[in-house]
């Protein structure tokens, strides 16, 4: 099968779905002569033309409302933001109205939008540019929430984006958009509010996302090394919450750590535990422990973005405390 | 051309606008050395808007801007050493390592900082100014903020407050032509951005932002209107970028032709030649000031290398005041 970079996988899903359905438009900063801040759209401005791979000004609020408005009469725009970080001006448009128009209209208007772009860290960026928000935006009712860097996954899931009757928030990475993966020619969809099962095994569950999957499915190859057996779940989704999936795991490991870019406050891995507890607490043979960001703002300084983001030796160490193992 | 300034005043000007110069291609250098990293954005081709700006305002004004911000910072006293520190992210940065290229900050040098996100501090500047009309005291606020900035909704409120409240504030748009790739002319209708003022009765200007005097005319005006109670000004002031946007852009949407055209302008040579040929200076005046300048910025890469990274206790500082908050660490 050929490999291709996720930039190009998500190009693909967005040009699949404008070449089916001519209700769908690319609109954001730098999408279209630019190629994309990061090369996502590249070339797409060329077979589709200015009226579909829109350039705007920087008025994020403005173009998102534009989006949703344009969402609630007969069209399916796809709204890039440069990074999620930047998301936060438009965040009323999101969260007061894509999210809320099903309900308000007592289900006459429908919001069929996927806002989409880079979420997370990506270097030593500084405070303002290394937010992760998928815990933000799924706390809404009205919202999906989709976070992924695999390009088969991101691909399948960003179709179903597209073609989903409501608003869906789907976040990318920008240090994976190289990240190189098997993707079929033949089209294909992965359905929003799945999880999956990335490695299987038998003495520990990790849960993971985006591109914390690296390092949990590193810190599974280093737990192999020394027999520990751990299963690897990729969430996909963050909203609707497959907590099935990871039930199912847990009944079968009895152990869960969770590896997430998020702050800790109220983040996914927060929402997972109490789930988790609920649901299959008479299977747990210790609690489950978690890995997030650290719960401060990210400096610049290189050693502190290092302690700032989880890594495999923190994250190894965390597995052999569930395991209760010495050292 | 009769000038109004003097020899001090072009001799500082040649003085500091080579520093920045010089400062930001080592930078640049240091950059694609690795020694500096994350988002990095020049200000080369600016530099005779902070050199206008300084002989116009007081030490004690205000001033903040975007994340282009290393030549004001220099510009509004805080050192090359702590400067080039920041950007290697060393304990003894301005900002202690903690904000990097897009983020210089001093609290003594009045200079509120250097912000990324688009259009943020369009708002802080305006809030900054309150302050100081609410202490009544005279001192004036510089806000500066890009041409790709200007299309933020932020501007609008912000500009409809200032005037209905007489803020003593100078906004300032850098119009370098270019947000990222996209030109003005790609962003709006409104090519003269000065008069978006136009809309809240606020004094409106565009300057010449290739010469110091004009820079200096205009912003000197601008800040007799704050400091007398007269309100808020805005300045649109024409520049060029030499560089690309940050240092990852190539900058392919432009060409050399338009580039040239600007370098032909260049306010270091504009500024030189006008010391020169009033003989304010000899050409060996001018080679001490090139040395006092190199060995300035070769020190403070000394000074940035020699300097400890912050402690890694830093992680857990400076989120909140207090010293003791309980931060969830697991
Ligand atoms: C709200 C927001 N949107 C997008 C960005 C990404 N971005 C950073 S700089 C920039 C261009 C800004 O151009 P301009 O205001 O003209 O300033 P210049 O870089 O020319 O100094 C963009 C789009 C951002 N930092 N913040
Ligand atoms: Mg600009």
């Amino acid at each position: 099968m050929r490999t291709i970079p996720l930039r190009q996988a998500l190009r693909e899903a967005m040009e699949e779905e404008m070449r089916r359905d001519n209700s769908v438009f690319l609109m954001g900063e730098e999408v279209a002569q630019y190629n994309g801040a990061y090369k996502v759209s590249q070339g797409m401005l060329d077979e589709f033309g200015d009226k579909r791979i829109i350039d705007t000004p920087i008025s994020e609020l403005g173009f998102t409302a534009i989006g949703v408005g344009a969402a609630m009469n007969n069209t399916r725009p796809i709204i890039e933001f440069m990074t999620w970080n930047f998301a936060e001006l438009a965040l009323d448009q999101i969260v007061n109205h894509a999210a809320k128009i099903l309900s308000m209209s007592g289900g006459q208007f429908s919001c069929p939008i996927v806002f989409r772009g880079p979420n997370g860290s990506a270097g030593q960026l500084g405070a303002q540019h290394s937010q992760a928000f998928e815990n933000w935006y799924a706390n809404v009712p009205g919202l999906k929430v989709i976070s992924t860097m695999n390009p088969y996954d991101a691909k399948g899931l960003l179709k179903s984006a597209i073609r989903d009757n409501d608003p869906v928030v789907f976040m990318e990475s920008e240090i994976a958009y190289g990240e190189m993966a098997e993707v079929p020619e033949e089209e294909y969809l992965i359905p929003i509010g799945k999880a999956d099962v990335k490695r299987n095994g038998t003495d520990v569950t990790i849960v993971s996302y985006n591109k914390m999957m690296k390092v949990a499915m590193t810190a599974a190859e280093e737990l192999a090394k020394e027999n520990i057996s751990a299963e690897v779940i990729d969430l996909r989704t963050i909203r609707p919450l497959d907590w099935q999936t990871i039930a199912e795991s847990v009944k079968k490991t009895n152990r869960l750590v969770i590896v997430e870019e998020q702050w800790p406050f109220g983040s996914v891995s927060s929402e997972i535990t109490y789930r988790i507890q609920k649901e299959v607490f008479d299977y747990l043979d210790a609690p489950i422990l978690r890995i997030c960001s650290a719960d401060t703002n990210m400096h610049y300084a290189s050693n502190l973005v290092a302690a700032h983001i989880p890594d495999v030796p923190r994250t190894v160490k965390l597995v052999k405390e569930v395991l209760y193992m010495k050292k | 051309m009769p000038t109004p300034f003097g020899k001090e005043t072009y001799l500082y000007w040649y003085e500091i606008m080579l520093l920045l110069r010089k400062f930001e291609e080592k930078a640049g250098q240091l950059y694609g050395m690795q020694k500096i990293r994350g988002f990095c954005h020049l200000y080369i081709g600016q530099e005779a808007i902070a050199a206008g700006m300084m002989t116009a305002i007081r030490d004690d004004d205000n001033v903040i801007t975007a994340y282009r911000d290393h030549g004001l910072a220099i510009a509004k006293g805080i050192t090359a050493n702590a400067c080039m520190a920041e950007l290697y992210g060393k304990a003894t940065g301005c900002s202690k390592g903690k904000g990097g290229s897009m983020h210089f900050f001093s609290k003594e040098k009045r200079f509120f900082g250097g912000h990324g996100i688009v259009g943020g501090q369009i708002g802080l500047g305006a809030g900054i100014a309150f302050a100081e009309q609410y202490q009544n005291t005279d001192r004036a606020t510089i806000c500066y903020f890009g041409d790709g900035a200007a299309r933020q909704g932020m501007l609008h409120e912000v500009f409809n407050m200032a005037v209905l409240w007489q803020l003593p504030i100078v906004f300032i748009c850098e119009n370098n032509h270019y947000a990222m790739g996209t030109s003005v002319e790609r962003t709006s209708k409104v090519l003269d951005i000065y008069r978006l003022a136009d809309a809240y009765d606020m004094p409106g200007d565009s300057v010449d932002g290739m010469s110091c005097e004009e820079v200096h005319k205009g912003i000197d005006r601008a800040v007799r209107r704050a400091r007398e109670k007269g309100g808020p000004t805005f300045l649109e002031i024409k520049t060029y970028r030499y560089r690309g946007h940050s240092m990852s852009d190539p900058a392919k949407y432009r060409t050399k032709e338009e580039l040239e055209e600007y370098k032909e302008k260049d306010p270091i040579n504009q500024v030189l030649k006008m010391i020169l040929d009033s003989k304010w200076a000899t050409q060996e005046d001018i080679d001490l000031i090139n040395e006092k300048v190199k060995t300035e910025v070769e020190e403070s890469v000394k000074f940035a290398e020699e300097s400890p990274l912050p402690d890694d206790s830093e992680l857990y500082k400076d989120i909140y005041t207090d010293e003791n908050y309980p931060y969830i660490t697991d």
